[in-house]
């Protein structure tokens, strides 16, 4: 299995270097961002990442503007929000609005790698279904 | 506080006295006023009727009196001219007369006599044996003869029996003689005794020297008699009206007229209490509705003040209450602010902590630190970082959610359909505890005006301590829903388990704040005394019965308007 690309958006950064360490450790690709705005030009030269850890509550531009802008740009990139306990709510509208998952802070470092790990295996099946669409209309237009 | 209290009480003191004062001055005047004026006219009038009745009774009697007299002093002075031409024979005259007087006017007369000069009544016709009976000395005789006709006073005379006489002179043949006759005394007597007005009203006839001249059933008194006798105070043909009073104290009504024909005075006499006895009776109606008026004014005046000022004060208490639970629920609300503020920022500092430590440990698993001395104290450090790292998310999380503003925002609300998506929001948790949810929804429970995010709180925690009971050895809850037989308005929402119950002890204290049979740390006992305060505010109640290996009853009255319901019947 190829290695997960992660990319983590926090503006906490203390937070994000230790997590992107951890998550190193446990052979995932990190890339970490500190902001909205970075985190879309990353995912634009990047496009090898395959999912985004989002934090909800970011000066600027929010988790949730942040999280519209990368369904729209990127819709096979899968989320997932990270949240405060009082932002919960923002973090179920999140998961309306396409998000993959949420998880609360401070979080379990497995279970953000299990979730990670699901949202992988989703984006990767989900791309595999195109794929299949894609070669079979080639072989049949070939026929 | 204490300052305003007494004020506070000074200022219903004056409130309900000046009520006092004028319910008092607003009934009592006009009643006063409106009773007095009646009871005056009244009074007037109608002692002014009596007087005018009994006069004019009185004076037609005298009349009628007058006219009985002249008629019969008419006829013996007709009879007494025919006696010219039967001078001869007397007796045959005297016969022929009283026959034709008794055919004509029954048994008035009694008997006619004729009388000479020397007093001795030579000729008579009637019951008696009058026939030269001497009258010379009598009374009647001495005053007859020096008039042309004369009617005597009542008086036994030589019979022994009361009667009366009319005489004529009669001049014939240059002497005098006197025609006399008799009256009956019974006939005339009926003509007065025929008065009688209420139960003491009686009349009499009395002469000049006070003496009766007519017989009375009650004895009347000299004194009353001969304070009549003051002629000065009559006039002719009209009748005096007097009230007096009798040696025994008892007050009476007089009334009396002069007769024409003789000097005899008609007198009427009732007892004053007798005569006005429908006045009085009237009066004392009216007293006695006056003066249970006065009381009822009076109760009133003295009651409704203080029921007010109770209702008033009742009021501001009530205000005063609200509006401490409105500075309270400020303060919380800034406190809840604050520490949602606080957590949250506890919150980023704990969970890079608990980073840093989680990196530590994953450092710690490379190989070259393995054979470190203290690698198990490091490790049980780290955990214990760990573990108290996760404690301080439990306490900012229970902050936050203290602190999180529920929407209070007031809608119409169908409580079933409130039920129905809690019990689906919690059927997959049931599901896992073995534990049956069955809904016995009526249909035709009317909306409500309600929170509804605050009722789902309600049912929530009503479903998950109910889920929470029966973990380990699966149940059923029944959720039902109806309008409420025993309290009007309202509907009740009752759930049931059959989990462990309640036991008696804690029965009593479930719904105060931070009660909790949970184990430390798993529950906050927050959750039932949030629903009470939400119910409580919706107008509600909720009540509990438990018993312990049986299972466990909650029952939720929320009211409704009338109207919500109407409306929804007419949809």
């Amino acid at each position: 299995m190829n290695k997960i690309k992660l990319l983590l958006v926090d503006d906490e950064k203390p937070f994000l270097d230790t997590i992107t360490k951890r998550l190193e450790k446990r052979n995932l690709k990190v890339s970490a961002v500190y902001s909205g705005k970075e985190a879309l030009a990353e995912l634009e030269n990047n496009t090898s990442l395959e999912v985004v850890v989002l934090d909800v509550k970011m000066p600027g531009m929010d988790g949730i503007q942040t999280l519209i802008e990368i369904k729209n740009r990127f819709p096979l990139t899968e989320v997932i929000m990270l949240t405060g306990h009082a932002t919960v709510e923002t973090a179920i509208d999140g998961m309306k609005l396409g998000a993959f998952d949420y998880l609360m802070k401070p979080c379990d470092i497995d279970m953000l790698v299990t979730k990670v790990k699901g949202a992988v295996e989703k984006k990767r099946k989900h791309e595999e279904k195109i794929t299949e669409a894609r070669i079979k209309e080639i072989t049949a237009r070939r026929a | 506080m204490e300052q305003t209290l007494t004020d506070r009480k000074a200022f219903y003191h004056i409130l309900s006295r000046k009520i006092t004062t004028l319910i008092l001055v607003v009934s009592f005047f006009p009643m006063l006023l409106t009773t007095g004026i009646l009871v005056y006219r009244f009074n007037l009038t109608y002692t002014d009727k009596i007087q005018a009745h009994i006069s004019e009774v009185v004076q037609k009697h005298s009349q009628n009196i007058d006219t009985f007299l002249s008629e019969r002093l008419g006829n013996i002075r007709y009879t007494a001219l025919h006696f010219d031409s039967m001078q001869q024979a007397p007796k045959i005259f005297l016969q022929q007369h009283l026959a034709i007087l008794k055919s004509e006017y029954g048994d008035v007369f009694t008997d006619l006599g004729l009388i000479n000069k020397k007093g001795v009544q030579f000729a008579y016709e009637g019951p008696f044996k009058l026939e030269n009976a001497d009258y010379s000395k009598a009374q009647w005789y001495l005053k007859a003869i020096d008039k042309p006709f004369f009617i005597s006073d009542v008086f036994a005379g030589l019979r022994g029996h009361p009667h009366f006489i009319i005489a004529v002179k009669v001049t014939s043949n240059g002497s005098d003689y006197i025609l006399r006759s008799t009256i009956n005394f019974g006939a005339f007597n009926s003509l007065v005794e025929n008065i009688h007005i209420g139960k003491t009203g009686l009349a009499f006839l009395v002469n000049s020297k006070g003496e009766l001249q007519t017989q009375t059933k009650v004895g009347i008194n000299e004194s009353i008699i001969a304070s009549m006798l003051d002629r000065s105070c009559y006039k002719d043909n009209e009748t005096v009206f007097a009230k007096k009073k009798d040696a025994s104290g008892n007050k009476f009504i007089c009334v009396t007229a002069m007769l024409n024909n003789i000097d005899w005075i008609m007198v009427f006499r009732q007892d004053l209490n007798d005569a006005f006895s429908d006045l009085w009776k009237t009066q004392f109606l009216t007293l006695v509705i006056f003066i249970l008026g006065c009381i009822a004014i009076l109760s009133v005046a003295f009651t409704l003040p203080r029921s007010i000022v109770k209702l008033i004060s009742s009021a501001d208490k009530k205000s005063e209450v609200m509006n401490k639970q409105v500075v309270e629920s400020g303060k919380l609300a800034t406190i809840g602010e604050l520490a949602a503020g606080i957590a949250h920022e506890i919150n980023n500092p704990v969970a890079i902590m608990v980073e840093e430590a989680g990196w530590i440990g994953d450092l710690l698993e490379e190989e070259d630190l393995k054979e470190c001395e203290n690698l198990d104290e490091f490790t049980r450090a780290l955990v214990q970082i760990n573990t108290q790292g996760k404690r301080c998310k439990e306490i900012t999380h229970k902050l936050l959610s203290f602190a999180r503003k529920t929407d209070s925002t007031i809608n119409d609300v169908q409580v079933n359909e409130v039920i129905t998506e809690m019990v689906s929001l919690t059927a997959k948790m049931a599901r896992y505890n073995n534990v049956i949810i069955e809904t016995n929804l009526n249909e035709g429970i009317p909306y409500i005006r309600i929170s509804p995010s605050e009722l789902q709180q309600v049912v929530l925690n009503l479903i998950n301590n109910g889920i929470d009971v029966m973990e380990k050895t699966g149940g059923i809850i029944k959720i039902k829903t109806k309008v409420s037989a025993i309290e009007k308005n309202n509907l009740v929402i009752s759930m049931e388990d059959n989990g462990p119950g309640i036991a008696k002890d804690n029965l009593n204290r479930i719904f105060d704040p931070f009660f909790t049979t949970k184990a430390v740390g798993k529950g906050t006992g927050l959750g039932l005394s949030i629903c009470y305060g939400i119910i409580e505010k919706m107008g509600g109640k909720i009540d509990v019965h438990s018993q312990v290996g049986v299972g466990t009853k909650f029952r939720i009255w929320i009211p409704f308007q009338d109207e919500i319901l109407e409306k929804t019947d007419n949809e």
